[in-house]
């Protein structure tokens, strides 16, 4: 098979589910006028949302969700050991997403809560690169399919992939949003790794940085802005904090 | 025959997250059959706690990636239900024109990729689009067209953008209605072609008599708020869920159950048919003509057949509610709100059932307590007991465990469970 006259390689991939909600997973089924072509370009050996077929031949795993219980270690650790590449897909995998929230809360008052009797295992949430090495993550909640095939067709065609280095605020402007913040809002655009066409922007809710940081990020001087215009610490620390993604750049606040 | 069986089947493929069917038979006698959820909780509940009101609908989409359209508006609801705040008839409009969006994405993906492939014999849809390729690209343009409202409507179709509580941030512009309406035009004929081959599907025989609740439909196929029902004849008002709902813990799962007049209840498709059946669509009601289906129906299989029928009716009535969209000019899509100690509840119809969000929200404008009722939490409880039943059934028939397990995966696939959001 060929892409513009360049010989393509088949890829066996996988797909696995760790603590998340699979709509990472659901973008790969959509962009559906693209979908026989994306398919095209991957052999899919293991992928249990939409086969009941499943090898272990994989060269790539692409991983969703977080790690939540201590059983998913070592079926991450088994993984790690069959997969020539690992891809941490979409926020939860790259960075513990929303679920990361829980770990705000003892774990004890949090299964007493849900749980009145026959009370589950947990433990805190963790990304997939804190437990294996990761060699590419692709975050997003959720991922963007567009960027997805993508990274998938440099994969398929031994290319290097390009990830964006600035800021969602530059295709934010280029769509010519009204922003967020000049109308006295918060927004995370401005430190958020571009990729996503601003789409949260374009329909009307500001960026909250799925994606984590871009390339070099100056946090005080947008949480200046921030403060100048009357928001309060605790909702930028409230707002910064949702997917827990955005925790290295207040890092050296303190 | 005296026949032994270990059946355990672990994740089950094609279904959203991770459940395991254990089914023991000893000297032709079933010992044990059970539905079990493995699925890890992520303890939503508790994460909303002490969260600004904003930011509630942006967490608890991430319940669901199937269907996080639903989980946005339930949500949105019961904030809105709790502040006594009403929503400008437009917004309402749009807020349900992306619900029959998401049940069209949500059906269609269930009917050709999850559950086709058991009817031929086939992996996947992957697989079968090789063979079946006309059925796919009839599918795959009824799913971008599905996808599509929600992404003119929602901002993005996996956990949309646009809603917000008093309404909605943006409307479509004429061009964007247009084309909508146009596509939707379109794809009646994918779905006729889709239905027409779906004729000769043959579902197992099988029926287990059960209670069906669902929203009441009083003048339409009620997919919004209002009361609930069911068809053992209980009737409470949404405020009541509770009631209706009387979750439990069992020791081998980690999703909860339910119960309301009987040990187990069921919702979603099959659950509206038979309690909403009068108010489908015309075309809905020929559609379940020619597959038989007549209300009351007790056969779970069938679930799947009733996708069909429920993607006709949201069809039609998506075009239709375009139509009046496109007539309403008015401007006003977001009602101002003031925020106040309060309690609300959201019931919706999501595409796999009856869906509740339910929060308490103290002066200071933060949520302080959760609660949150899923389509599938309601279902476990029916998979469960259904499962039983069927072996009991296929054993009495002389079956072999590869039939049986066969048989069972697809009953549990026919509910087209939602794991992680039933766990949550």
């Amino acid at each position: 098979m060929e892409f513009s006259g360049i010989p393509l390689k088949k890829l066996r991939a996988a797909f696995f589910d760790f603590t998340s909600c699979e709509g990472c997973q659901l973008q790969i089924l959509n962009h559906e006028k693209n979908l026989p072509d994306f398919l095209s370009l991957i052999e899919i050996v293991n992928f249990r949302e939409i086969s009941s077929d499943k090898r272990d031949d994989y060269e790539i795993a692409f991983i969703e969700g977080a790690v939540s219980r201590k059983d998913q270690i070592d079926r991450l650790k088994d993984i790690r050991k069959k997969a020539k590449l690992v891809v941490s897909l979409g926020t939860c995998a790259c960075y513990g997403g929303v679920n990361a929230i829980k770990n705000n809360f003892s774990i004890e008052s949090m299964v007493d809560e849900v749980y009145k009797e026959n009370k589950p295992e947990t433990i805190p949430v963790q990304k997939i690169s804190e437990i294996i090495s990761v060699d590419l993550e692709i975050p997003g909640c959720p991922v963007s399919k567009i960027e997805l095939e993508y990274i998938i067709l440099c994969l398929a065609l031994g290319s290097v992939i390009e990830k964006k280095k600035y800021p969602v605020c530059i295709e934010c402007k280029q769509n010519m949003n009204h922003c967020f913040i000049d109308k006295g809002s918060l927004c995370f655009g401005a430190i958020t790794r571009a990729g996503c066409d601003s789409i949260c922007v374009n329909g009307g809710l500001p960026c909250y940085g799925c994606r984590g940081p871009s390339a070099s990020v100056n946090w005080m001087s947008l949480k200046n802005i921030l403060i100048d215009k009357g928001i309060t610490e605790e909702e930028i620390l409230e707002k910064l904090s949702l997917f827990n993604s955005l925790n290295e750049v207040i890092k050296d606040e303190n | 025959m005296k026949i032994d069986m270990n059946i355990n089947i672990s994740h089950l493929a094609r279904v959203e997250g991770h459940g395991d069917i254990h089914i023991q038979v000893k000297d032709g006698q079933l010992v044990d059959a059970k539905w079990s959820v493995v699925e890890t909780p992520r303890f939503f509940e508790v994460m909303l706690k002490n969260k600004s009101l904003d930011m509630a609908p942006l967490i608890v989409s991430r319940i669901c990636g199937i269907c996080s359209i639903s989980h946005t508006i339930a949500s949105i609801r019961a904030i809105e239900n709790a502040l006594l705040i009403t929503p400008p008839e437009k917004a309402q409009k749009l807020r349900l024109l992306a619900l029959y969006g998401e049940i069209l994405q949500s059906h269609s993906l269930h009917f050709f990729f999850l559950a086709m492939p058991d009817f031929y014999n086939s992996h996947s849809a992957i697989s079968l689009m090789k063979t079946k390729g006309e059925i796919y690209e009839a599918a795959l343009r009824i799913r971008g067209c599905a996808n599509f409202i929600c992404d003119i409507i929602g901002g993005r179709s996996t956990h949309p953008v646009s809603f917000c509580i008093g309404g909605i941030a943006k409307t479509p512009n004429i061009e964007e209605y247009t084309y909508l309406a146009e596509n939707l035009s379109k794809i009646v004929a994918d779905l006729e072609f889709a239905a027409e081959t779906s004729l000769s599907l043959q579902m197992p025989s099988f029926e287990r008599e059960t209670e069906f609740v669902s929203l009441k439909g009083e003048t339409n196929y009620q997919l919004i708020g209002g009361s609930l029902m069911s068809s053992d004849g209980v009737e409470k008002i949404e405020n009541e869920y509770l009631a209706m709902t009387n979750e439990y813990t069992v020791d081998f799962s980690t999703s909860k159950h339910a119960r309301l007049s009987r040990d187990s209840f069921a919702v979603g498709p099959l659950a509206r048919f038979n309690n909403n059946y009068e108010f489908l669509h015309p075309e809905a009601k020929k559609e379940a003509e020619k597959f038989n289906l007549k209300p009351i129906n007790y056969n779970p299989f069938n679930n799947n057949l009733v996708r069909i029928v429920e993607c006709f009716h949201v069809l039609y009535k998506s075009i239709h509610l375009i139509e009046q969209l496109i007539e309403d000019k008015s401007k006003d899509i977001v009602s101002e709100y003031s925020v106040f100690e309060a309690e609300g509840i959201g019931a919706i119809e999501a595409p796999r059932g009856i869906l509740y969000h339910h929060y308490q929200i103290n002066k200071k404008g933060k949520i302080e307590k959760a609660n949150c009722v899923i389509p599938t939490t309601q279902n476990n409880g029916n998979i469960h007991h259904d499962l039983s039943f069927l072996v009991k059934q296929e054993l009495s028939a002389n079956k072999n465990d590869k039939n049986i397990t066969h048989l069972c995966e697809m009953l549990v696939r026919s509910y087209d469970p939602c794991i992680s959001c039933s766990v949550h």
